[in-house]
């Protein structure tokens, strides 16, 4: 039986602001699970806390909303303990990349198989507007009393530095390209990592739809140019093609390279992707053979008269003394 | 007090060998019947400074360690300098006389103030700074001394093995040290020399080198100092199977057949030792059907039998814990480890576990305090936290262990509670316990059942494709499927939620579901029996009572057996599960005691202020100690013969140790 988007609604009242990009980003996932026909019973999404943390509520699969920061290793303990489950992480800028910025960088070495998409609006929402780590030095939203004082964070150049293997941008008014672009993130084995362009239309006045789709950005006509470009359309690879050292360092270099573009100019689409790193379940499976076959969540631990299954005889014996 | 029992003390720079010569002298003992008992001190360092290990030996029950050192073996100069006038009189050192001119004043690793107390007990005696002088003091203060030339001895097992370079025989002084000390008792030889080549059985060149140096050491003690040192070690017959282990593995190896199958943590003394042991075994061996459901692959027939445990090594302990929650959450035994600096940053953790009802165990080894505090000491500081961690309220347990056993058989409790009452569970073990080695009877694991509560397989009862997580039930103990359960879902959120999991401010709801997640504690308070949250020890009437928790358990209980021989009784009732508090029981006895004295490892009384709190019920005179150095049974001995003769302050502060 195919998966209807409607069946992936659920009853919970949706509180964000009318005109939010976050709807957008919620929409785009419902149509990627809908159309991989994911199962909603094999599929968690993981939210850290903010206007983005209440995501999961409104998806119909399992949903657990977290602490905020912690997005990422609640989904990591999850998907370790259970690696059949599809796992999908969703937080906000500030969750990934400040209080959470730890997380973001250490998951980024263990090629943990989930996708984290971030909901990149550069201020935080929940709390009313002030600067997130992703907000430039010098600008000033709204509700900012004065200019920004920090600089702000690349995000995808953290993440291919840090080691995501898939890392991608959307936009989150272009809902089929972003659909698009998460069904491929979930396919992807191993980290992949979604920054979404974000509109917050309550708090940040600077980086709007409008400012996307184009206002002031005119051409020799006159015509509004739209900020965001899609790099596929743009003859950019990303794509790792071999297990080749030259071949990576080439595809990271280029990927660290396009991130600089932002503004006028912002590409869109797959900026890196490797599948030829061990994923750290492969990893874990090489430490221990039955991880893979008989992971954590399916493993039967006890008789059902409570007698403990696992044998620690041989332990016991290294230790005995007479 | 007549002790039957032997104490021996060896010292060294860290990472020479001391942990080595304390495990190969222990199970020398051990496989001859003897009961030991071993205690580790050591600095925040990894080389350079000075650790030593004071090993226990008797032919009875032992559970503590004492002050008293009858017998030191040295193979450099520091620990001559720092412990040579510790030994009794009578009681017996052991040196290299190539040592003797080493100067105090040289050793850059020895504090100031000690150097100076020291200088001026040699000087008022007339003798140098030396190690000349100490050994000279130690002499006229009874010690019998006992020179051997390692280097000489070394060289004739190198000529035997072909080995030439001095300071790769040098390796064997800490061997070398031991076998002369067990010369000097006449213990049978062949016992050290199994213990040698066991502990060196990935090296058998190596092994057997060692074995002739322990065989040269007794030649050369046999020859020069056969029958000078009265007190004789000999191996008797054991009662039944022993073991001999140490706190961290217990822990270990109890998760394992606990069924734990995600354990995190971040590198932190002395809590990282029981990671890396399961990070060392996590490819377990499981007995019958090891796999719900079908095999998913063609190899899963190959791995029939096995199980993995996943150990992760986090960025932080907040990482550590909210991964353990994850695994939780997804229906699997999890746990965490670490101590007190990582335990800080668990809090907000531990409150969404119990927002969601999830089980998670947290096994917190407590350390000295507060902030880097006395990182490789011990203390027990952390009580009142563990109690209170967390904003807001929600239920959990917390259990403490006082000794090496309980340690085992309470981290299998501690994982059944978190999944009979859907709560965390914090497992209080400290620095003193799992640093200490011991012999203890072979563990009964049958006696071990896993119970995991109302855990569900699948999921039949839905509403709209939707599961009641948080269902009102009249126990407040929803049925809980795991998230990835087949048939429905739910959600969790840090938020009050309603029973699906969605946010709700609801007042109505939010009274409900406090009283639903508070009221878990008063039902595993109705559901635990009282033998599980506390052990009463001693004659129903006695003359002292004492009240405690955690590893002074072993400490005390030795003191009772001296305090007895001398007439005085004394009862003792040990906490082990400090929530919820077994109220009703402590009150009826604390309340016919006649004199209660609260014993604990740290400046507060902690323990003393929990009891006040829950019986009010004042415990007056108070045994504290917080030098980062565990209380022997000797100084609690001498502690309540001074509080039983009315000698002692209200506030009786312990200082002993180095
Ligand atoms: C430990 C902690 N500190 C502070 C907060 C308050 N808080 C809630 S949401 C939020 C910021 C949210 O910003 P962002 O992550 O960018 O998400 P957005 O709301 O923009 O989607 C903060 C600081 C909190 N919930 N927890
Ligand atoms: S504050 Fe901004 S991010 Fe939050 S719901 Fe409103 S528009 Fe969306
Ligand atoms: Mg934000």
């Amino acid at each position: 039986m195919a998966l209807k988007l409607s069946d992936l609604k659920t009853s919970a009242h949706n509180d964000w602001c009318p005109g939010c990009g976050d709807f957008g980003i919620l929409n785009a996932v419902q149509m990627a699970l809908a159309e991989m026909n994911a199962d909603p019973s094999g599929t968690v999404v993981v939210s850290g806390v903010g206007c983005s943390g209440k995501a999961p509520h409104f998806i119909k699969t399992y949903g657990v909303h977290t602490l905020h920061g912690r997005a990422v290793p609640f989904a990591t303990g999850i998907k370790l303990a259970n690696p059949n489950l599809n796992v999908i992480i969703e937080g906000g800028d500030g969750d990934g990349m400040g209080i959470g910025a730890g997380h973001f960088v250490n998951s980024g070495r263990r090629n943990i198989d989930m996708l984290y998409i971030i909901h990149d609006n550069e201020v935080y929402g929940l709390t009313k507007g002030q600067a997130s780590p992703t907000l430039g030095l010098g600008k000033k939203t709204k509700s900012l009393p004065l200019p920004n004082i920090n600089q702000a964070i690349n995000p995808i150049m953290l993440a291919v530095a840090a080691g995501y293997t898939w890392v991608a941008r959307g936009y989150s008014y272009d809902v089929r390209h972003l659909k698009d672009l998460i069904i491929k993130g979930i396919r992807h084995k191993g980290y992949a990592f979604l920054d979404v362009l974000q509109p917050c239309p309550t708090y940040n006045d600077i980086l709007t739809k409008e400012y996307w789709a184009g206002e002031g950005n005119l051409d020799a006509s006159g015509r509004p140019q739209p900020r965001t470009y899609k790099l596929e359309e743009n003859g950019y690879d990303g794509i790792v093609h071999s297990d080749d050292e030259a071949e990576i360092e080439k595809k990271v270099q280029q990927a660290i390279l396009k991130s600089f573009e932002f503004g006028d100019h912002t590409p869109i689409g797959v900026f890196y992707q490797n599948e030829f790193v061990p994923t750290y379940e492969e990893r874990l499976t090489g430490r221990s053979p039955s991880y893979k076959t008989n992971p954590p969540a399916s493993q039967e631990i006890a008789k059902p008269d409570g007698t403990p299954l696992t044998n620690i005889d041989k332990l016991l014996d290294e230790l005995r003394v007479s | 007090m007549k002790r039957d029992d032997f104490s021996w003390m060896i010292g060294g720079v860290q990472g020479s060998g001391v942990d080595t010569s304390a495990i190969v002298f222990s199970k020398a003992a051990a496989s001859g019947g003897l009961y030991v008992f071993g205690k580790r001190e050591y600095y925040s360092n990894i080389k350079g400074e000075h650790s030593y290990f004071q090993v226990r030996v008797s032919k009875d029950l032992i559970r503590s360690h004492v002050d008293t050192v009858d017998m030191l073996a040295t193979f450099e100069e520091e620990t001559i300098f720092r412990h040579a006038l510790e030994v009794r009189s009578e009681g017996a050192i052991i040196y290299d006389p190539d040592q003797d001119t080493k100067r105090l004043d040289t050793i850059p690793t020895i504090e100031a103030n000690v150097k100076a107390t020291l200088t001026a007990e040699l000087s008022k005696a007339g003798l140098s700074a030396d190690v000349k002088g100490v050994i000279e003091l130690a002499r006229r203060r009874g010690v019998h001394i006992y020179p051997v030339p390692y280097n000489d001895l070394l060289k004739e097992v190198g000529t035997k093995h072909g080995e030439t370079s001095l300071s790769t025989l040098q390796r064997m002084l800490n061997v070398m040290a031991v076998a002369s000390s067990f010369a000097l008792l006449s213990y049978d030889q062949e016992l050290v020399k199994d213990a040698v080549r066991k502990q060196f059985k990935s090296k058998p060149k190596v092994a057997e080198m060692n074995a002739d140096a322990v065989g040269a050491a007794y030649g050369f003690m046999g020859q020069k100092y056969a029958g000078s040192f009265a007190y004789k070690l000999s191996p008797v017959k054991a009662d039944g199977t022993r073991l001999f282990v140490r706190g961290n593995s217990m822990v270990a190896m109890a998760k394992e057949l606990a069924g734990c199958r995600l354990q995190t943590y971040y590198p932190i003394t002395p809590a990282s030792d029981e990671s890396e042991y399961l990070e060392a075994h996590s490819e377990m061996q499981l007995d019958g059907a090891a796999s719900q459901g079908e095999p998913r692959l063609a190899e899963a027939a190959a791995m029939k039998g096995k199980g993995a445990i996943a150990v992760v090594q986090s960025e932080d302990e907040i990482a550590a814990v909210t991964m353990a929650i994850g695994g939780g959450i997804a229906g699997v035994r999890s746990s965490t480890s670490t101590s007190g600096p990582g335990f800080s940053l668990m809090a907000e953790g531990l409150g969404y576990a119990g927002m969601n009802e999830v089980p998670v165990v947290v096994t917190l080894y407590s350390r000295g305090g507060p902030s880097t505090g006395l990182p490789t000491r011990h203390e027990q500081g952390d009580l009142r936290f563990a109690l209170h961690a967390g904003h807001g309220e929600f239920p959990r347990l917390v259990l403490a262990s006082g000794d090496l056993e309980e340690a085992f058989y309470d981290t299998v409790r501690a994982f059944n509670y978190s999944e009979k009452y859907q709560t965390p569970v914090i497992h209080m073990v400290d620095k003193a316990l799992a640093n200490s080695d011991g012999t203890i009877p072979m563990l009964d694991v049958k006696r071990v059942k896993i119970d995991r509560g109302a855990l569900l397989r699948e999921i039949k009862d839905v509403t709209n494709g939707e599961f009641k997580r948080f269902k009102h039930v009249e126990s407040g103990i929803s049925p809980r499927a795991p998230v990835g359960t087949k048939g429905g879902v739910y959600w969790l959120t840090g938020d009050e939620h309603d029973e699906v999991g969605h946010i709700s401010e609801d007042p109505v709801n939010r009274d409900y579901m406090m009283e639903k997640r508070m009221g878990k504690m008063e039902l595993a308070a109705k559901e635990i029996p009282i033998s599980d949250r506390a052990n009463f020890f001693g004659p129903e009437k006695a003359d002292v009572t004492v009240v405690s928790w955690g590893s002074t358990k072993g400490a005390i209980l030795d003191a009772m057996e001296w305090l007895k021989s001398d007439g005085i009784t004394v009862n003792f009732l040990q906490i082990r599960l400090v929530n919820p508090f077994p109220t009703e029981y402590v009150t009826a006895l604390l309340s016919k005691a006649k004199k209660v004295v609260g014993i604990e490892m740290n400046y507060s009384g902690q323990l003393i202020g929990i009891v006040r709190e829950r019986t009010c019920i004042p415990v007056e005179q108070m045994v504290i100690k917080y030098n980062g150095r565990p209380m022997s049974s000797e100084e609690i001995y001498d502690a309540i013969k001074m509080i039983h003769e009315g000698k002692a302050p209200k506030r009786m502060v312990l200082k002993r140790g180095a």
